[in-house]
C-alpha cells in the first residue's frame, strides 16, 4: 500500500540553520499522525514541506506515490488548516468555504451546496452569511476546517489547530477532530507542541528535536518507553535516573526513565524498588501534588494523588516504584 | 466631589480658533469673488461691479483648454505608472525578505523627502546627458517619481495588514498567483490603492517645480496660471479656472472619503 506521505532523507536548511535534517518518515493512508516538538524543532517546517510552502534542500518527498518536489501548493491534493486560521476577512463564511471550489471553476450553485454541507459537517449550519470577524475563535477554527475539507484533500494538514482555543473548547475539539477523521477516513497530519493533545488524538507520534525525529511510535510507546532523555523529558516530563542511581537499584543501565505518577511516597513492599530522599519542594496541582525529592543530589519529581498525605519540606522519605515502570534507555 | 466640567471652551480660545480658520479660508473666498469682478487689470477691493462674462471668456480661450488637457493627461498617466510600480514595489518589500530591502524602501520614499527643485535639476541634467528631448513624456516621468511614493506608502501599510498566511491559504486552496492576486490581494488593498491613486493624481495636477525643469514648451495648468498672473489683461480668467479646478477636484476627494470610510464592506461586495 502506498504511503500517504513519504519523506526520504529530507532536509531543509536555511543557511547554517538545519530546520529539518535528514528526516525519514512514512505516514500511512488514513492515519491520524502527530508531529510533536518544542518550537524550532522542525515540525512546522515538515508540515510546510508537505503543503508545498517550502521546498526541500535535499532528499525526496512523495504524496500518495507522486513526487512532490517542485509541485506548487495549488497543484497538491493536500489542504491546510492554518494556526491563525487565515480566513479571508473580505469574504462571507460561505464564500470562504467555497473559495477552493470557486478557483477550480465549480459552478455557483454546486459550490454553494458543497460549502453549506461542509458547514453543517462542522456544526455551523446557517452561518454562511456572516463575516469571519463576527465569529468566535472556536467557530473560526471550524470554518477553517470546513474550508479545507470541502476540497476533499487526500491529506489534511493542521498547524497547531487548537493552540488558540481555551482548555474546555480544546478538549471538545480534540474529540470532534478525532471522530471527524474516523468518519472521513482522510489522513490527518497535525503539528503540536502540546504532548497531551498528541497523546490523546494521534494514532502515531513523531517527536521532533533540532530538526530530527527523536522517536516515532504509538502514544503508549512514546509515553511509556521513551528512547532518549529528550523524549522522556518532553513527553510526560518523566524523571531520568542516572547510571549511578540505576546501579544502586541493582539495575545496570546507562540511564532509565521513570514517570512521576508511577512513584509512591513512603510505602514499599518486597517486590518494589525503593530510594531514600529528602523533600525539597511541593505544590498543589488539583488532582495531584507535585513533590520534588532530592536523592543523592538528583532531583526526582513525584506526582502524588491529592488524597495521599503530603510530607513536609525537609522530611526524609522513601520512594517506592515497580521495576516494570522503570524503562531503560540506550543513551544517557 | 468633582465640580461640573464646562463643555464650552473659553471665549479667547473660540476667537483664536475662528481667526485661524478665517485666515485659512477667506483668501479662497476672495479667489471666488474676483472671478466675478468687472475690473480685469488689478484686484481692487471692493470689486467695482459683478459679472458672469469671464466664464464665457474662459470657455473660449484655447490656451486654457490646452493646459487643462495636458495636466489631466500627465496626471492620469503618471498615476497609472505609479499604481503599477508602487504596488509591485510595496508587495516585494512587505511580503518577502531579501538583501537590501530597507535600502530599497528608503530609496523609493526619498523623492518625496527631497526638495522638488533637487529632483527637477537632477532629472533635467539626466535627460540632457542622455539626449532625451524635453516633451510630454519627460513631464510624466518627472511626476511619476513622486507619485510612486504616495501609492507605495498607502499600499505598503495595507500589505502589512494582509497577513502572509492569507496568500498561503489561497495557494493552498488551489488558486495560482494570478487568482490569488485577483480574489485575495486586490480586494484587500483596493481602497488603499484608490486613496493612493487620488493623492498621486492631485500631487501631479498642481505640481510646478519639477514640471518647469522637465517640461519643454508645454505648460501644465499650474504653470499656465503662474504665467497668467503676470499678464495684466483678463486676470479674472485665472480665478474662474481656479474655481472650476477646486470644484472638480473636490468631488473625487469627497467620493474617496466615502469609499474608504467603509472600505471593508465594499471590498468584497461584488461577490
Amino acid at each position: 500500500m502506498t504511503a500517504a506521505v513519504l519523506f526520504e532523507n529530507v532536509s531543509r536548511h536555511f543557511g547554517a540553520v538545519k530546520a529539518v535534517d535528514a528526516v525519514d518518515l512514512e505516514i500511512a493512508a488514513g492515519e491520524f499522525f502527530a508531529m510533536l516538538g518544542p518550537s524550532g524543532s522542525g515540525k512546522t517546517t515538515c508540515l510546510r514541506l508537505m503543503a508545498g510552502f517550502e521546498q526541500p534542500t535535499g532528499g525526496h518527498i512523495e504524496i500518495f506515490g507522486e513526487t512532490a518536489e517542485g509541485v506548487p501548493p495549488y497543484r497538491r491534493s493536500v489542504n491546510t488548516v492554518f494556526q491563525d486560521y487565515a480566513l479571508f476577512p473580505h469574504l462571507s463564511i460561505l464564500d470562504n468555504v467555497a473559495y477552493g471550489l470557486m478557483v477550480k471553476g465549480v459552478g455557483k450553485d454546486e459550490r454553494r451546496k458543497a460549502a453549506e454541507d461542509a458547514l453543517a459537517m462542522v456544526k455551523l449550519p446557517g452561518y454562511g452569511q456572516r463575516r469571519p470577524g463576527q465569529l468566535s475563535g472556536g467557530q473560526r477554527q471550524r470554518v477553517a476546517l470546513a474550508r479545507a475539507l470541502v476540497n476533499k484533500p487526500k491529506v489534511l494538514l493542521l498547524d497547531e489547530p487548537l493552540g488558540a482555543l481555551d482548555l474546555k473548547l480544546r478538549e471538545q475539539m480534540q474529540e470532534e477532530l478525532k471522530s471527524l477523521q474516523k468518519s472521513l477516513g482522510i489522513t490527518f497530519v497535525f503539528v503540536t507542541h502540546d504532548q497531551g493533545e498528541a497523546l490523546s488524538m494521534a494514532d502515531r507520534i513523531a517527536v521532533f528535536n533540532d530538526g530530527k525525529i527523536q522517536q516515532l511510535g504509538t502514544p503508549e510507546d512514546i509515553y511509556k518507553r521513551p528512547q532518549t532523555r529528550f523524549v522522556a523529558d518532553f513527553v510526560g516530563s518523566s524523571n531520568v535516573l542516572s547510571s549511578a542511581i540505576c546501579a544502586r537499584l541493582g539495575v545496570p543501565a546507562k540511564a532509565a526513565s521513570l514517570r512521576p505518577e508511577a512513584i509512591a511516597i513512603g510505602t514499599s513492599w518486597a517486590e518494589q524498588l525503593s530510594l531514600p530522599g529528602t523533600v525539597t519542594a511541593r505544590s498543589f496541582l488539583g488532582a495531584t501534588n507535585r513533590v520534588s525529592v532530592d536523592c543523592n543530589g538528583e532531583k526526582i519529581i513525584v506526582a502524588s494523588p491529592a488524597a495521599m498525605p503530603v510530607p513536609e519540606i525537609g522530611a526524609d522519605v522513601q520512594l517506592a516504584f515497580s521495576r516494570n515502570d522503570l524503562h531503560l534507555m540506550e543513551e544517557a | 466631589m468633582r465640580s461640573d466640567r464646562s463643555t464650552t471652551a473659553p471665549l479667547g480660545l473660540k476667537i483664536a480658533a475662528i481667526g485661524g480658520l478665517a485666515f485659512l479660508h477667506i483668501p479662497i473666498l476672495l479667489i471666488f469673488l474676483y472671478a466675478f469682478t468687472t475690473e480685469e487689470k488689478s484686484y481692487q477691493f471692493p470689486p467695482p461691479g459683478l459679472t458672469l462674462q469671464w466664464f464665457a471668456v474662459t470657455w473660449n480661450r484655447p490656451d486654457v483648454w490646452a493646459a487643462l488637457t495636458l495636466s489631466v493627461k500627465v496626471a492620469t498617466i503618471a498615476t497609472a505608472i505609479a499604481l503599477v510600480l508602487g504596488t509591485l514595489c510595496a508587495a516585494a518589500v512587505s511580503q518577502t525578505r531579501f538583501f537590501g530591502r530597507e535600502t530599497i524602501s528608503l530609496l523609493v520614499i526619498l523623492p518625496i523627502a527631497l526638495p522638488g527643485i533637487i529632483t527637477g535639476i537632477a532629472l533635467r541634467s539626466a535627460f540632457s546627458m542622455a539626449d532625451i528631448p524635453f516633451s510630454f513624456w519627460t513631464i510624466v516621468l518627472g511626476h511619476a517619481t513622486f507619485c510612486i511614493v504616495v501609492v507605495y506608502n498607502n499600499a505598503v501599510a495595507r500589505f502589512r495588514r494582509v497577513s502572509g498566511s492569507l496568500i498561503e491559504a489561497s495557494m493552498d486552496l488551489g488558486a495560482d498567483g494570478f487568482q490569488t492576486f485577483r480574489h485575495i490581494i486586490l480586494p484587500n488593498i483596493g481602497t488603499a490603492l484608490l486613496a493612493g491613486g487620488m493623492l498621486a493624481f492631485a500631487l501631479s495636477f498642481d505640481e510646478v517645480i519639477v514640471t518647469t525643469f522637465t517640461g519643454g514648451q508645454q505648460s501644465t495648468l499650474p504653470i499656465w496660471m503662474l504665467e497668467e498672473l503676470i499678464r495684466p489683461r483678463q486676470r479674472p480668467v485665472t480665478n474662474v479656472v481656479a474655481m472650476v479646478v477646486m470644484l472638480v477636484t473636490f468631488l473625487p476627494i469627497l467620493a474617496a472619503y466615502y469609499l474608504t470610510r467603509d472600505g471593508d464592506q465594499i471590498a468584497g461586495a461584488g461577490k
